[in-house]
């Protein structure tokens, strides 16, 4: 069975679906892989930050 | 002067062959299909290996895959596991996937698996976007 860490989870859902994103919401192949990697940058940064967020929460 | 409909029309009209659904279909069936119709062969790769990958990993972690509908939210991770097509039919009849969760990381697959499903439907409707003409 696979156990990915939290963090290697959110990384990999964030790439698959970038790919996706990317590939389907614009036309042309450098703007596909510009938007993926927006899409990546936003899935990571948005989990991290929310992650501090609960953190500090909790404390 | 082009409207944009005549656009689409225009740019539709040497793509408009056979079965108007067929990379649609095609695309939702087998992940990445809707693509290779349409010879986008590096598009559909990465779809395939995208959403393939997703399963895969779902399937690993021990996701469950839907089969009984108790309510609303059985129903709506049914409706996303359905759109992982063949994926999904094949799995059931081997009995991959687990009917509990039971640990935190079959609780992460069961919602790769569901958006798997979900990413296939939108790249499934990409197909038959780029088979009309309505996408480049």
């Amino acid at each position: 069975m696979l156990r990915p860490s939290h963090f290697a989870a959110v990384v990999l859902f964030a790439l698959f679906a970038s790919v996706i994103f990317g590939i389907t919401q614009r036309d042309t192949p450098q703007r596909m892989i510009r938007y993926g990697a927006y899409c990546f940058v936003l899935f990571v940064g948005s989990a991290i930050v929310l992650s501090w967020l609960m953190f500090l929460i909790a404390r | 002067m082009a409207t944009p409909v005549n656009k689409i029309a225009a740019n539709g009209k040497g793509s408009q062959q056979g079965f108007v659904y067929l990379p649609l279909i095609a695309g939702w069936l087998v992940p990445g299909a809707g693509h290779f119709l349409l010879r986008k062969w590096g598009r559909g790769a990465l779809i395939a290996a995208s959403v393939v990958g997703m399963f895969v990993l779902g399937i690993a972690m021990q996701g469950k895959l839907y089969s009984n509908v108790h309510d609303v939210l059985d129903l709506l991770g049914l409706a996303g596991d359905l759109g992982n097509g063949m994926l999904f039919v094949l799995s059931r009849v081997l009995g991959l996937g687990a009917d509990q969760v039971q640990v935190t990381t079959a609780d992460y697959g069961t919602r790769f698996i569901v958006v798997a499903g979900l990413l296939n439907v939108i790249s499934a409707v990409d197909a038959h976007n780029l088979h009309t003409g309505r996408k480049s």
